[in-house]
C-alpha cells in the first residue's frame, strides 16, 4: 500500500498515512485530486478505481471516506477488508466510534493503524493482539482520555 | 493578528470564510501561547511538553503550518513514560524534516529504545524508522534490525515490527540491507507458531526474494504448507485469526502472492499439494456463503481472486484455467459491482493465455452487454479492455463495430484510448482491407478529434503500401468529403489519399477531376495552416494526374490569398508550385510527382503510443516480434533537408509538413529555431543564464520617450482590438508572477529570455495612461514578422470594453541587437478585473515565435490619492459598512516585514498614505479614489502587520464590491 487518508464528506482530511517517501507538495496535490475523484462518485460505483499508475480502494462509513492506494499486483478486495478491520478496530477501542473521535483523539488512530499496519503492510490482523498492544500504552496514560459519544458509523 | 484589534473591521465576509478567518484567528493566537511556553524560562514538564507537542501535531494536521516544536518532541522520546515517548515519536513521524541535526539526535533516541529490551519501546522505535524510512535511517540501522529479528528473545511483536521495519528500508535503499546468514533464519520465520509472526514475515520474504529468487528458494515449500494448513482448517481453527468465518484471509492473500514470484514447484510432492489447495479454494467459491455479510465474501473472493491470479501465472494447469474462467463468468453477471469489475479485470489476463482465450471468448455477450449497461465508468472501461484483449480474427468485426458503437457515447476521458485501440484492432485483424478503411474513417467521422496523427498516418501508410484497396479507399473518401460537416482530420486524409490515388475514381462523371479539386477546394478555408498546406500538395499532385485542372488550379495557387499569405509556409508553397507548374516539362513533373513508394513495414506506431498511454504490457495482446521501438511515427525517416528547398519533393514532404524550413533560412538555423522553441517553452529556466541584463542598466539605454516619432507618424493607428483574443494563445505561465512585479512600480523589464527582452516604462494620470514598450532583440540575427498586438479580452458576458488602448505599429524587423519602441495610449472607460494581453510574434530564424504576457496595466494604476483627516477617514469607513463593500485578507509575509519598504510599495500602489489615523502607529492606513471615465470608486485601505506571526492582515473597502475584492488580491500578493 502506498498511503491511506480518511476524509469528510465535505473533504476534510482527517487521517494521512503514507508509506512512501513524497514532498509535502506532492502530498497535497494528491490529496486534493484524490478527495475531488472519490468525493464525485456515486454511491452504487464500484469500489475500485484506477488513478494514475495506482489502484484506489475506497469505502464510505457514515460521514468519513476511508481511500488507500495500492499498486498493480496488490488485491482489491483483501485492501477493502483492510480498511473494514481498521474500523472495526477503531470502533471496539473507541466503542462505537464517530468522526469526533478521530478528530479529537487522532494520535490514538495513528497508533491503532501503526499496530495494524506498517511500512504499508499488515502486520497484525487479530483484533485482540491490536488492541492488547493500545491497551497496554492506555495503562500507563496519566490522563483520563475523552470519548465523544455519537452515532456509530460502523453498520 | 490576535494583537491588531478589531476596532473598524466589523462586518467581514460571511459563511465559510468566515469560519475560516476565526479558525486560522485561533490557530495562530494558539500557536503564539505555545511558542511562549517553549521559550519561557520556566522549564516545562513533561505532561505539558507531550500536550503541547500534542496540540502542533493536530494543528499541523489541520492543514497548518508548523516550524517550531521539533526540538521538544526529540526531548520527549528520551522520556520513561510511555506516552510521552509515543506523542514525541509520532511527531517525528509526521513532521521529521532532513535537519541533520535532528536526525542525529532522533537516532540515538531510537538506538537507546532498540537497546532496552523493553518490547514495547522497541516496538515505538521500530514503528518509527518504519514510518520515516529515510536513508539516514537506513545507514544507522539497517545492520541491527535483522539481529533484532531472528534473535531468538525477541518478543512475538517485535519481530513483526522489525520484519516490516526491514522491509521498509529495504524499499527505501536496498544497497543498505546486508545479505548474511539471516535470510536463512527468516525464510523459516513462516513455520513460526504465531500467525501475526508469519504474516510480517511473508511480506518481507516476498519483496527480498524478488532480487534473490535463489537464497529464498525454501520459501516455496514452506509457504505451500502453510497455505494448505489455512486453506483446509475449519474455519474455527484459527480463533482470532478468522474473519467472517474465513480463515486468515490475509495471510493466505500474502501467502499466493509469494508463490506468484516464483515458476511451478519442481518437487511433485508440493506441487501436488499446492494444486489440491488451488482446486479446494476454487470448490469454496461454489459453496454456499457461511455468512451474509459483505466481508464474509470479501476475504473468500480475495483469496479466490488471488488464486486464479497465480493459476494464470503458472500458465500450465489448462484445466484450473478453465474452471478459473467459468468461475470469472460467473462473477460477469454478479449483483455486486466490485466482482464485475474485478472479473473483466482478472479475464483480461486469462484472454493472454492459449489454454483459456478461447473460453474467455464464450462470454463476449455478456461483456458487449457491460460495455453498454453498465452504469459505472471504471467498469465499462475494463471491459473495453476486456473486449480488446479477447479480439482475435474471429470475432473482430463484431467487437470493432460495438466499440465503434460505444465511442459515440463514451465518456470523453477514455475516448483516445478507444479511438487507438479500434485502429491497433482493424489493422491487425482485417481481413480485407476495404474493412479497414471504413472503420479508421468510421473513427474519424464519430471521434475525429480524438483520433491522433498516428492513426490516420498509418491508414495513408497502408493505403500507400495496398495496391488492393486504393480505388476503394479514393472512393470512399470521396464520399466521406461530401458530408456537409466533415472533421478536418477527414479533409487530411481525403487530400492525400485523392492526391495519390484520384485518378482511379476520375473515370466516373460523378466524381471527376474537376468535381475532386472542387470538393476539397470547398473545405480548404475553413481548414487550419498545417491542412492547407497539405491541400496545396495535393493541388499540385493534380496538375500531374489531371492536366485539365491545371489552369483552374494555377488560378487557385496566383491568388493573391496565397502567394501573399502571411503563413511563410503556405506562401512558400503557393509560389513554389506555380512556378513548377508553369516551369516544367511534363516528364519532369511527373517525375517530381510520382506516387509515394511504399512505406518500409513498421510496428505500428499506434500500438507504440497506446503503450504510451497504458504502461508496459498494455499491447501485450498484440505483441508479434516485429517490434522496433525507435520508430514511433510513420514519417520517421523523413527528414528536413534545408538546402534543396528550392525543388519541391512534395513527395517526400507531403507528412512531413512541420519541418519544412523557409526558404531565406541561413544554413543550420532550423536546428537552431527548434531549440528556441523550446527556450521560449520553459522560459524561466532558461532565462537567466544567458546574458541577464540587471534591469537598470536595461532602463538607463532607454532613450527619453519621444511621444511622436516619425516612425510612429507614418504607421496608422491599429485599433486595440484587431486580431480576436481567440487569435492569441494562452499567456505564458509565468505571466502572472510577472504581471505582480508591475503592480507597485510603472517602470523596468517585463519580460527576458534569449531571443527577447520587453522593457516597460508607463504614466498614468486620471484615467488616462501612456505606456512604452521597448522590444530589445538580444540575438544577432535579424527578427522577422515582429507583430506586438495588444487585446483586452473584456468582460465576456456584457461585451463592453473597461480599457481602450491605442497602439502604433511597430517595424516589422527587428535586426540584431537592435531595439524598438511601442507606445500605447490607454484610457480607462470603466472598472476591470483582468489586464490586456500583449502577444508578440515573430520569426527567428526561421522558426515562428510567440509568447502572451499580461500587460501591466491593472486597476489601481488608475489611482488618485487622496489625504484626508482622521476624523474623515473614519466616516467614511463607517459608510462603507456592507459586508460586500469590504475584502480582507490575512496572509503570511512573503518579504522582509520592512516599515519603509511597505511604504514605498503602498505609495507605488497609488493611494494616499494617512498618518495619524490607526490608534496603532505600526498600522498603515491609506485613500484613494479610481478614475474610470464612467464612475469614480473610492477606495480605503488598512494594512495591519504582525510582525511576531509574520503576517498581514489587509482590509479593503471601497463603493463597488469587485473592486474591493480585486485591488485586495492584488496588494496582497506584494508583501
Amino acid at each position: 500500500m502506498q498511503f491511506m487518508l480518511l476524509f469528510s464528506r465535505q473533504g476534510k482530511l482527517r487521517l494521512q498515512k503514507w508509506y512512501v517517501p513524497l514532498s509535502d507538495k506532492e502530498k497535497k496535490k494528491i490529496t486534493r485530486e484524490l478527495v475531488q475523484t472519490v468525493l464525485a462518485r456515486k454511491p452504487k460505483m464500484c469500489s475500485f478505481l484506477e488513478w494514475r499508475d495506482l489502484k484506489i480502494v475506497y469505502k464510505r462509513y457514515a460521514s468519513l471516506y476511508f481511500c488507500c492506494a495500492i499498486e498493480d499486483q496488490d488485491n482489491e478486495l483483501i485492501t477493502l477488508e483492510i480498511i473494514h478491520r481498521y474500523v472495526e478496530l477503531l470502533d471496539k477501542y473507541f466503542g462505537s466510534v464517530c468522526e469526533l473521535d478521530i478528530i479529537f483523539n487522532f494520535e490514538k488512530a495513528y497508533f491503532i493503524l501503526d499496530e495494524f499496519l506498517l511500512g504499508g503492510e499488515v502486520q497484525e490482523t487479530s483484533k485482540k493482539n491490536v488492541l492488547k498492544a493500545i491497551e497496554q500504552a492506555d495503562l500507563l496514560q496519566e490522563v483520563k482520555k475523552v470519548i465523544f459519544k455519537n452515532k456509530s458509523f460502523v453498520t | 493578528m490576535a494583537k491588531s484589534g478589531s476596532s473598524g473591521t466589523g462586518g467581514r465576509g460571511k459563511g465559510h470564510s468566515k469560519s475560516k478567518e476565526a479558525e486560522i484567528k485561533r490557530i495562530n493566537k494558539e500557536l503564539a501561547n505555545i511558542r511562549s511556553k517553549f521559550k519561557g524560562d520556566k522549564a516545562l514538564d513533561g505532561y505539558s511538553k507531550k500536550k503541547y507537542v500534542c496540540k502542533l501535531l493536530f494543528i499541523f494536521l489541520l492543514g497548518h503550518d508548523i516550524d517550531f516544536g521539533h526540538m521538544e518532541a526529540v526531548n520527549l522520546l528520551s522520556s520513561n513514560k510511555y506516552t510521552e515517548k509515543q506523542i514525541g515519536y509520532l511527531f517525528i513521524s509526521v513532521l521529521v524534516n532532513s535537519n541533520s541535526e535532528l536526525i542525529r539526535l532522533i537516532n540515538n533516541a531510537i538506538k537507546n529504545d532498540l537497546a532496552s529490551r523493553n518490547p514495547t519501546f522497541m516496538c515505538l522505535a521500530l514503528h518509527c524508522i518504519a514510518n520515516v524510512g529515510s536513508r539516514e535511517m537506513g545507514e544507522a540501522f539497517a545492520a541491527d534490525i535483522p539481529r533484532i529479528l531472528v534473535a531468538g528473545d525477541s518478543m512475538d511483536s517485535v519481530k513483526q515490527s522489525a520484519a516490516l521495519c526491514l522491509l521498509r528500508l529495504y524499499k527505501a535503499s536496498p544497497d543498505l540491507v546486508p545479505m548474511g546468514e539471516w535470510t536463512a533464519r527468516v525464510v523459516h520465520l513462516l513455520n513460526d507458531q504465531h500467525m501475526g509472526v508469519v504474516t510480517a514475515a511473508v511480506s518481507l520474504i516476498t519483496c527480498l526474494c524478488k532480487k534473490n529468487p535463489d537464497d529464498f528458494k525454501t520459501c516455496i515449500s514452506l509457504a505451500v504448507s502453510r497455505l494448505s494448513r489455512i486453506v483446509s482448517s475449519a474455519s474455527t481453527d484459527l480463533q482470532d485469526y478468522t474473519y467472517y468465518f474465513v480463515p486468515a484471509p490475509w495471510l493466505s492473500v500474502k501467502l499466493l502472492r509469494l508463490l506468484q514470484c516464483y515458476p511451478p514447484p519442481e518437487d511433485a510432492a508440493v506441487k501436488g499439494r499446492l494444486v489440491e489447495c488451488l482446486e479446494t479454494v476454487l470448490n469454496k467459491a461454489q459453496e454456499p456463503p457461511k455468512s451474509k455479510k459483505v466481508q464474509h465474501s470479501n476475504a473468500k473472493n480475495a483469496i479466490l481472486f488471488e488464486t486464479i491470479s497465480l493459476i494464470i501465472h503458472y500458465d500450465s494447469e489448462p484445466n484450473l484455467l478453465v474452471r478459473a474462467c467459468n468461475q470469472l463468468g460467473q462473477f460477469l453477471q454478479h449483483r455486486e459491482t466490485n466482482l464485475r469489475y474485478l472479473a473483466l479485470e482478472s479475464m483480461c489476463t486469462l484472454a493472454s493465455s492459449e489454454f483459456s482465450h478461447e473460453a474467455v471468448k464464450t462470454h463476449i455477450d455478456t461483456v458487449i452487454n457491460a460495455l453498454k449497461t453498465e452504469r459505472d465508468v471504471s467498469v465499462r472501461q475494463r471491459a473495453a479492455d476486456l473486449l480488446y484483449a479477447m479480439c482475435d480474427r474471429s470475432n473482430a468485426k463484431q467487437i470493432v463495430s460495438e466499440m465503434l458503437r460505444y465511442l459515440e457515447t463514451a465518456d470523453y476521458a477514455i475516448r483516445e484510448e478507444i479511438v487507438l485501440k479500434v485502429a491497433i484492432l482493424a489493422e491487425k485483424y482485417a481481413v480485407d482491407y476495404s474493412w479497414y478503411v471504413d472503420t479508421i474513417l468510421n473513427l474519424i467521422r464519430i471521434a475525429g478529434d480524438y483520433v491522433s496523427e498516428e492513426v490516420w498516418y498509418r491508414v495513408l501508410q497502408i493505403v500507400t503500401n495496398r495496391d488492393d484497396v486504393q480505388g476503394y479507399a479514393a472512393k470512399t473518401v470521396f464520399e466521406a468529403l461530401q458530408a456537409p460537416a466533415c472533421h478536418e482530420n477527414m479533409v487530411k486524409v481525403g487530400g492525400y489519399i485523392l492526391g495519390e490515388f484520384g485518378n482511379l475514381i476520375a473515370g466516373d462523371p460523378r466524381s471527376s477531376p474537376p468535381v475532386q479539386f472542387s470538393l476539397l477546394h470547398s473545405k480548404f478555408h475553413l481548414c487550419s495552416v498545417a491542412t492547407r498546406a497539405l491541400l496545396l500538395s495535393t493541388y499540385i499532385k493534380f496538375i500531374n494526374l489531371f492536366p485539365e485542372t491545371k489552369a483552374t488550379i494555377q488560378g487557385v495557387l496566383r491568388a493573391g490569398s496565397q502567394l501573399r499569405n502571411a503563413d511563410v509556409e503556405l506562401q512558400q508553397r503557393a509560389v513554389e508550385y506555380l512556378t513548377l507548374s508553369s516551369v516544367a516539362s511534363t516528364d519532369v513533373l511527373a517525375t517530381v510527382l510520382e506516387e509515394m513508394p511504399p512505406f518500409p513495414e513498421r510496428e505500428s506506431s499506434i500500438l507504440a503510443k497506446l503503450k504510451r498511454k497504458k504502461g508496459p504490457g498494455a499491447g501485450s495482446a498484440l505483441d508479434d516480434g516485429r517490434r522496433d521501438p525507435s520508430s514511433n511515427d510513420i514519417n520517421g525517416g523523413v527528414e528536413p533537408t534545408p538546402s534543396t528547398v528550392s525543388t519541391p519533393s512534395p513527395s517526400a514532404d507531403l507528412l512531413g509538413l512541420r519541418a519544412a524550413p523557409p526558404p531565406a533560412a541561413p544554413p543550420a538555423s532550423s536546428g537552431a529555431g527548434n531549440l528556441l522553441v523550446d527556450v521560449f517553452s520553459d522560459g524561466p529556466a532558461a532565462q537567466p543564464s544567458l546574458g541577464p541584463t540587471p534591469e537598470e542598466a536595461f532602463l538607463s539605454e532607454l532613450e527619453p520617450p519621444a511621444p511622436e516619432s516619425p516612425m510612429a507618424l507614418l504607421a496608422d493607428p491599429a485599433p486595440a482590438a484587431d486580431p480576436g483574443p481567440e487569435d492569441i494563445g494562452p499567456p505564458i505561465p509565468e505571466a502572472d508572477e510577472l504581471l505582480n512585479k508591475f503592480v507597485c512600480k510603472n517602470n523596468g523589464v517585463l519580460f527576458e529570455n534569449q531571443l527577447l527582452q520587453i522593457g516597460v516604462k508607463s504614466e498614468f494620470r486620471q484615467n488616462l495612461g501612456r505606456m512604452y514598450l521597448f522590444y530589445g532583440n538580444k540575438t544577432s540575427v535579424q527578427f522577422q514578422n515582429f507583430s506586438p498586438t495588444v487585446v483586452h479580452p473584456g468582460d465576456l458576458q456584457t461585451h463592453i470594453l473597461p480599457l481602450a488602448v491605442q497602439t502604433k505599429r511597430v517595424a516589422a524587423q527587428v535586426d540584431g541587437g537592435a531595439q524598438v519602441q511601442q507606445v500605447l495610449n490607454i484610457e480607462c472607460l470603466r472598472d476591470f478585473l483582468t489586464p490586456p494581453l500583449l502577444s508578440v510574434r515573430f520569426r527567428y530564424g526561421g522558426a515562428p515565435q510567440s509568447l502572451t504576457l499580461k500587460l501591466p496595466v491593472t486597476i489601481n494604476k488608475f489611482f488618485q490619492p487622496t489625504e484626508m483627516a482622521a476624523q474623515d477617514f473614519f466616516q467614511r469607513w463607517k459608510q462603507l459598512s456592507l459586508p460586500q463593500q469590504e475584502a480582507q485578507k490575512i496572509f503570511k509575509a512573503n518579504h522582509p516585514m520592512d516599515a519603509e519598504v511597505t511604504k514605498a510599495k503602498l505609495l507605488g500602489f497609488g493611494s494616499a498614505l494617512l498618518d495619524n489615523v490607526d490608534p496603532n502607529p505600526e498600522n498603515f492606513v491609506g485613500a484613494g479614489i479610481i478614475q474610470t471615465k464612467a464612475l469614480q470608486v473610492g477606495c480605503l485601505l488598512r494594512l495591519e502587520p504582525n510582525a511576531q506571526a509574520q503576517m498581514y492582515r489587509l482590509t479593503l473597502r471601497t463603493s463597488k464590491e469587485p473592486v474591493s475584492r480585486h485591488l485586495c488580491e492584488l496588494l496582497a500578493q506584494q508583501f
